[in-house]
């Protein structure tokens, strides 16, 4: 019974726990039981709220019992990647710079998985501020890919997807600027959404490149991230740049099949020199799936999507290097003493950042300086709207985009870390739906030839979750993958051995 | 970057000023969260995630901040942007709790107005060049040594001011004058008191006031090297310290030596300016836009209602005062600065000659206000309680000093004027038959000085009035005692 717990997804849960076959704190306790026994292979978690936990779910069971009213996600454990602030819950942002700050308040989005119910069983882990593609950028070290552990789930999000992958909890929140949601999803075979921007509130993310910054859900399949989507998204006054809509919902249009969309195949990606051959095959296929189930496929081209890259990483430096200048030691975080204020604060800054934090900040001043601000700034927000021009125009062809998530499956533990481009460049088909603010998402499409998932991105207009939700759906049904990572360096799957609980190791707490 | 210009020696130089000044704005809450706005308050009571810069708070645009901005630009006559941004402002500095400001910048809410002042030169149009809206930073204290940085053993900062709202205007170089200056800043005060919108106390620095002068030779149309001063908490030192830039400046290039660009320190302990910074070059605080605010965008119709319900503005006040009542100019000029024309103008109303009302605002409310430390504005006063006091003097009731005793009775709360008066039993005695026996009485108790008056020497009626109005608490009236004792003691 505990192994169908942890694989059976989120809604099949909740319809469980509803018919009373399980309690909620035991549906708590299976997940936190898998952290406790894979934790120390994978380090998807920062931070594990056994105790927390427990208490939510014990609080679910009982309003149950009495017959309250409960919310969409009563009792299905989330996992929460530390950069959304938690009140009194330490929240790193995987950052020696806050490894020991407890936020004042919580963030949007956690107080509406509270209001709805769910149980927040960690934190996960990230690259530092959300800089980087593989969770390498940790400063409490990486997060492993559970299909090989000596792989990289991808980043920044790789704690969140890893604990997806390695059934640890049905449901994840990342965060998304350039791709930090759809590539480690890619990478560990589950569903990630960077939902439209303005659709999920930013309020209590701890900001990295503000416009471009948004929170998504992370499942084992679409209907479960579409769910966690309905929860988090909606209007919130405390976010500016909220879309001022109610909450959104999918249920209806889900299940509708891609017959008579228009899907729209980007060239240049499946062009780009890099992306790998059998990842190619593999979307190429999914892509001809989509068409056989009575889609029409069209070719369509995004002429400005190579020049995303450069502008994206003008952009989103220059976003980081005023956001971060916070962390100044003056106020929370870490402080280094220093003889005067000013050797305080950049003693600190030295010491609290690591090195690819560094890297974007100087190369964000760098831009933002008289004198270079129009060449760089203004020139890259140009190229933004060249790129917003050409996602409207490729859209009044069709319904979605179709393309590769990431050029490559997931890569070895510190193959890239000392070519800072290379590992940029896992992000070149992410980044164009960042720069025009639509929502994408990717969904596994199978195996390389190595045996590591593959993802296919979907990407829609602003606030068309709708169908993208729909084609991911209807591949995702027609593929009918088993999203348990298997080969000969995975992580144990899920099975009756590990039932009892009596065999656990202690909950790392981590930091 | 170019820091001197050398201008060409000269006999004579005209003052180039233009003010730049801040408006704390009084609104409920602060410019981007929900913190209230109340003075006083342990420090950083007044706090919350967004105003200390936590990491994930952002940033919400107060709306009576915008509302009061558009009130000011209409007030000065400016073009409302349809659409304006914020902007940040990037530096390291312990009070700003993000280490970047967020302020407007190219696209500013109002631009182009223009501050009519009275001058010696007749009415003169002083340029507005924006007017636009920021935060306010922390306030630091420094701990040991002299309380300034230098020599400090530790700072310590109350972030109960960060986030408050500002309203920076600039006006264009168009002042000539310590005094234009002082009269163009106490018609923008005047104004923002008009409004509303802020208790512009400049020694309190709710109201802030920087001074950029230059010289240039008579006749000549290109600018100086410019010096901004900072630090004059009045209008008064705000004419001192440009009258004292002035003449600096004027030794300077008199002696052939440039002007440095720089910023001035106003020291009101020495009255004179000191060099607080130069600059070498020109800061870059790495402006972009705030990609957490969205531009601010005032409905036309909007605006078209906040221009209709602007009150009177003290230049129409001033003129409407001056023709319909024949005041004098200083009783106007007072009038409309403290914001007391409304309840001069209920009094009047209420039947108090205008001249009588205007004197005793101008002088005893206004005193009153002073002493208590509140805004004449403020004070509990209706006017219909002014026309009563001002009717008690006329009709002889009161006399003048009575009546100011009841005037603070009546301004702390006791009641109306009459009843005031009553209850205190201060009404002057001005019946004779009630006065006769007391005088009687004097003149028997004090029969030596009696005597030398009815020898003639009418110096020594002094000791007797001065001993009815002993024996009456001073409430008899002046002029009857003196009457009545000429009557008996010339018989």
């Amino acid at each position: 019974m505990t192994a169908e717990l942890l694989t059976c997804g989120a809604r099949e849960l909740a319809a469980r726990m509803a018919a009373g076959e399980v309690s909620a704190v035991e549906v708590a306790q299976a997940h936190l039981d898998r952290i406790a026994q894979t934790d120390d292979h994978l380090h998807a978690f920062l931070r594990v709220l056994s105790d927390d936990a427990l208490a939510t779910a014990a609080d679910v069971d009982s309003r149950r019992a009495a017959g309250a009213p409960l919310g969409a996600l009563a009792g299905i454990p989330v996992a929460l990647k530390d950069v959304l602030t938690t009140k009194g819950v330490v929240t790193t942002c995987g950052s020696k710079m806050l490894e020991h700050y407890r936020p004042v308040y919580d963030a949007t989005v956690v107080q509406r998985l509270q209001a709805a119910d769910a149980v927040i069983v960690g934190k996960a882990n990230m690259d530092e501020f959300a800089m980087g593609s593989s969770t390498e950028n940790s400063a409490f070290g990486p997060s492993r890919n559970p299909w090989d552990l000596d792989r990289v789930p991808g980043g920044t999000s790789g704690g969140s997807t890893a604990a997806a992958a390695a059934f640890q909890a049905p449901l994840a929140i990342g965060t998304d600027t350039g791709g930090s949601i759809r590539q480690p999803a890619a990478l560990c075979g589950v569903v990630g959404v960077k939902p439209t921007y303005g659709l999920v509130s930013r309020y209590g993310l701890v900001a990295f490149a503000s416009s471009l910054d948004q929170v998504g859900p992370i499942a084992r399949d679409v209907g479960d991230a579409a769910l966690l989507l309905e929860v988090i998204g909606g209007h919130d006054a405390c976010d500016s740049t909220s879309i001022p809509i109610p909450p959104p919902s999918y249920g209806a249009e889900l299940e509708r099949g891609v017959e008579g969309l228009c899907v729209g195949v980007v060239r240049e990606f499946l062009a780009t020199e890099g992306l790998a051959p059998d990842v190619r095959a593999r979307v190429e296929d999914g892509i001809a799936r989509l068409g056989k189930l009575g889609a029409e496929l069209v070719d369509v081209s995004l002429p400005h999507a190579a020049y995303g890259l450069p502008a994206y990483y003008l952009i989103a430096p220059s976003e980081c290097s005023s956001n971060l200048s916070r962390f100044d030691g003056v106020r929370y975080g870490l402080r280094v003493p220093g003889e005067t204020t000013e050797q305080m604060m950049s003693r600190t800054r030295e010491a609290g950042f690591g090195r690819e934090v560094k890297r974007r900040i100087m190369i964000g001043t760098y831009a933002l300086s008289a004198g270079y601000y129009d060449a760089y700034y203004v020139s890259a927000q140009r190229v933004r709207t060249l790129i917003i021009r050409d996602f409207a125009a490729a859209h009044e062809q069709c319904d979605v985009l179709v393309g590769p998530t990431a050029p490559e499956t997931a890569f070895p533990l510190g193959s890239k870390t000392a070519d800072p481009i290379a590992m940029y460049l896992q992000d070149v088909f992410t980044i164009p739906s960042s720069l025009a603010g639509a929502p994408a998402l990717s969904v596994p499409v199978g195996l390389d030839d190595a045996g590591l998932p593959v993802g296919l991105q979907v990407m829609a207009p602003v606030l068309g979750e709708g169908v993208m939700f729909r084609v991911a759906r209807a591949l995702e049904a027609d593929l009918a993958l088993d999203p348990t990572p298997r080969g000969p360096n995975s992580l144990e799957p899920p099975d009756e051995e590990h039932d009892a609980g009596s065999d656990a190791q202690p909950v790392r707490l981590v930091p | 970057m170019t820091t001197t210009t050398t201008v060409e020696q000269a006999t004579n130089y005209e003052a180039v000023i233009g003010l730049e000044v801040h408006i704390e704005l009084s609104t409920r809450t602060k410019m981007f969260c929900g913190c209230a706005i109340d003075f006083g308050g342990e420090p950083n009571s007044r706090t919350c995630a967004v105003c200390l810069g936590q990491p994930g708070s952002l940033p919400v645009v107060n709306a009576a901040a915008v509302e009061a901005a558009i009130r000011l630009g209409l007030a000065l006559g400016c073009e409302i942007a349809p659409s304006s941004r914020f902007h940040r402002k990037n530096y390291f500095y312990p009070d700003m709790p993000k280490n970047y400001q967020i302020s407007q910048y190219d696209v500013p809410i109002c631009l182009r107005g223009h501050l009519d002042i009275p001058s010696e030169r007749g009415v003169r149009s002083i340029g507005i060049t924006r007017v636009h809206m920021e935060e306010d930073t922390g306030k630091s204290s420094h701990v040991g040594g002299s309380g300034r940085i230098t020599g400090a053993t530790h700072s310590l900062v109350d972030y109960n001011r960060a986030g408050i709202p500002l309203l920076e205007c600039v006006s264009e170089p168009d002042l000539r004058s310590a005094e234009e200056s002082r009269v163009y800043l106490t018609e923008l005060r005047a104004i923002v008191l008009a409004l509303g919108i802020s208790d512009a106390k400049l020694e309190e620095g709710s109201m802030r006031c920087d001074a950029n002068i230059s010289l240039r030779p008579v006749g000549h149309t290109v600018f100086g090297t410019r010096v901004e001063v900072k630090n004059m908490n009045s209008v008064r030192s705000l004419g001192r310290a440009i009258d004292y830039e002035i003449a600096r400046q004027n030794e300077v290039l008199t002696s052939g030596a440039p002007v440095v660009q720089e910023t001035r320190h106003w020291d009101e302990n020495t009255q004179r300016t000191s060099t607080l910074r130069t600059k070498e070059s020109v800061d870059d605080y790495r402006y972009f836009p705030d990609p957490d605010l969205l531009p601010v965008e005032p409905a036309s119709e909007d605006v078209e209602r906040l221009r209709a319900e602007l009150p009177e503005l003290p230049a129409a006040l001033r003129a409407r005062l001056a023709e319909t009542r024949g005041l004098s100019p200083a009783q106007v000029s007072v009038l409309a600065g403290t914001g007391l024309s409304a309840l001069f103008v209920q009094s009047v109303a209420a039947g108090a000659p205008a001249s009588e009302a205007a004197n005793w605002l101008a002088n005893e409310v206004t005193g009153w206000a002073g002493a208590q430390g509140v805004e004449p504005v403020a004070v509990p006063l209706t006017g219909a309680q002014l026309a009563e006091l001002v009717g008690l003097v006329a009709d002889g009731t009161l006399s003048a000093k009575l009546a100011r005793q009841v005037l603070e009775a009546v301004l702390s709360g006791e009641g109306d004027p009459r009843a005031v008066a009553h209850a205190r039993g201060l009404a002057q005695i001005s019946n004779s038959a009630e006065l006769e026996e007391i005088v009687d009485s004097v003149i028997a108790e004090h029969a030596d000085a009696a005597q030398r008056v009815r020898d003639g020497n009418h110096k020594a009626i002094g000791a007797l009035v001065g001993a009815v109005m002993r024996a009456t608490q001073g409430r008899a009236n002046p002029s009857l005692v003196n009457e009545l004792l000429q009557a008996r003691l010339s018989a």
